[in-house]
């Protein structure tokens, strides 16, 4: 999986969550739940939609790497080398 | 038979639209099954039955016309009682124990197997049965749907043209047995998602506009809030609780457990809260005709915002008798489902105390105002570091400010106080929530 086509994975995860967010105004960089006004039951939810999608675990320790989109983004890229 | 009417969906909800029926006359019925869906102010809401029978007949068909609380909208013919006195069915009970539950007729095709099968335009009297003693099952009729769409569909999808659909729209999808290729994306960028599919599923008189919801659900807000604060004398009582065994027990709890069975603290809050109530029961029921009627179950009612603006506070039943997962699950599915307008019609009319969560988004403590016709509710804020003494030492740790509104009608606030320092002893033991 490349960085664009998880950039989109992450989004079309998003869908349900905030369905009026447009991919192009969200700033990569930026604290999603501040940036999107997600609250804690959202933000889990998204990672649980994202971790189904994918079949890629995300252990506890590892949930502060969902914090922005480029967190995410490489984070599913390095757990996807291989497909 | 029993007239199945339209049941209260709130104190302050005395109407609503009948939107759709989730079943045809000759379905069989059962506990607890949704079979309609109304429209309120406070958005869709899935109305279930509280008897086993079979449906006679519809009084009233889905149109956009206003209907009273009460109104007769079908007949049932009630599975154990042929041949006795028409009654109007009063719901919603309290839950039934399973083992009562008479054993459902297995030959006929179970009414939401029926309805798959009308959905998906698929002849029920023409599929056979896999199931226990023949029955038809929902995928003898997805079965029988794609050899039918296989026939009458030679240009099918080819490998990689896959529907663009959310994780939560396909699973609903998939729920529902409807065709994510049928289903009109809401989005620009034709991503389907879940509010579609849920949509999609049913024939339905037309929803509001999303505008128009905000603005009714507004509307309802405002006639709660403002009955709230004409009618009922609000105490007000704060706390600081000490949150750092509870948030370190549950890390533990969390560090052993995939993401999709993992625990917010808001559930240990809601659960403490639950526990914390039944120790005083004074604050835990309704005020009806001049007294207060107290509840024997605690139905905890559960403020969730919406994201276009509004919130709601449906119940979660029997949230003091719920493990933490469940409690879990039942939170998740409650937020899920009242962000996208299908709450069900018990969860709207019965919470028995309601805890607002305002942490999540900020601020550090909440000053609930009281939702008719309870007579308390609960406030958390944002969970924060503070300096607390700690063996006679300043030290650092995680605090959540909890307060309580409290209806001086029904009790003072030493009883409120009660109920603060029964949560603040509850969470410094998780492990026994």
């Amino acid at each position: 999986m490349n960085r664009e086509q998880a950039r989109r994975l992450i989004f079309d995860a998003l869908g349900d969550i905030a369905p009026e967010v447009d991919p192009d105004e969200v700033d990569d960089s930026l604290d999603l739940t501040e940036q999107l006004d997600l609250d804690s039951m959202d933000y889990l939810t998204w990672m649980i939609a994202i971790s189904e999608e994918t079949g890629v675990e995300i252990p506890q320790q590892d949930v502060s790497r969902f914090l922005t989109i480029d967190g995410a983004v490489s984070y599913l890229v390095e757990k996807l080398v291989s497909t | 038979m029993i007239d199945f009417v339209l049941p209260s969906l709130g104190a302050d909800m005395d109407q609503a639209m009948l939107v759709a029926w989730l079943v045809e006359p000759g379905d069989e019925v059962s506990y607890g099954q949704i079979i309609a869906e109304v429209e309120t102010d406070k958005g869709v809401i899935e109305v279930e039955c509280w008897h086993d029978g079979v449906v006679e007949e519809f009084l009233v068909e889905p149109s956009p016309k206003k209907l009273a609380v009460g109104t007769p909208l079908a007949r049932i013919r009630l599975a154990a009682e042929e041949g006795v006195d028409r009654r109007v069915e009063t719901g919603p009970p309290s839950p039934r124990p399973p083992e009562q539950r008479p054993p459902a007729a297995r030959k006929q095709p179970l009414p939401p197997v029926r309805h798959l099968a009308h959905t998906l335009g698929v002849d029920i009297e023409s599929v056979a049965g896999t199931g226990a003693g023949g029955i038809v099952t929902r995928d003898d009729v997805r079965r029988a749907a794609e050899v039918e769409s296989a026939v009458t569909a030679p240009t099918a999808r080819q490998p990689g043209s896959r529907v663009k659909a959310s994780p939560r729209a396909r699973a609903r999808a998939e729920e529902l047995g409807v065709a994510l290729a049928s289903v009109t994306a809401s989005r620009s960028d034709g991503l389907i998602v879940h509010a579609d599919v849920a949509g999609a599923a049913v024939p339905r008189v037309p929803a509001r506009e999303p505008e128009d919801r905000v603005a009714a659900m507004r509307r309802a807000i405002t006639r709660s809030m403002t009955r709230s604060k004409r009618e009922i004398p609000h105490y007000y009582l704060a706390t600081t609780i000490d949150m750092s065994q509870a948030l370190t027990w549950l890390e533990d709890v969390n560090s052993e457990l995939p993401i999709t069975k993992r625990i917010l603290p808001a559930v240990l809050l809601l659960k403490a809260t639950a526990h914390a109530v039944r120790e005083v029961p004074a604050l835990n029921g309704h005020w009806l005709d001049e007294h207060f009627v107290p509840s024997d179950p605690v139905h905890l009612g559960v403020a969730i915002s919406l994201r276009e603006g509004g919130l709601v506070a449906p119940a979660i039943h029997h949230a003091d008798s719920l493990e933490l997962g469940e409690l879990m699950e039942r939170l998740k599915d409650l937020v899920t489902r009242a962000r996208t307008w299908r709450l069900r019609g018990s969860e709207m009319s019965d919470p028995t105390l309601t805890v607002t969560n305002l942490g999540d988004r900020g601020v550090e403590t909440a000053f609930p105002v009281i939702i008719p016709p309870q007579v308390a509710m609960v406030g958390f804020g944002r969970i924060v570091d503070a300096v607390v003494p700690v063996a006679g030492s300043p030290t650092v740790h995680p605090v959540v400010h909890a307060t309580l509104a409290g209806d001086h009608r029904v009790t003072d606030g030493h009883t409120g106080g009660l109920l603060l320092s029964a949560l603040d002893r509850l969470l410094q033991k998780p492990e026994e929530l």
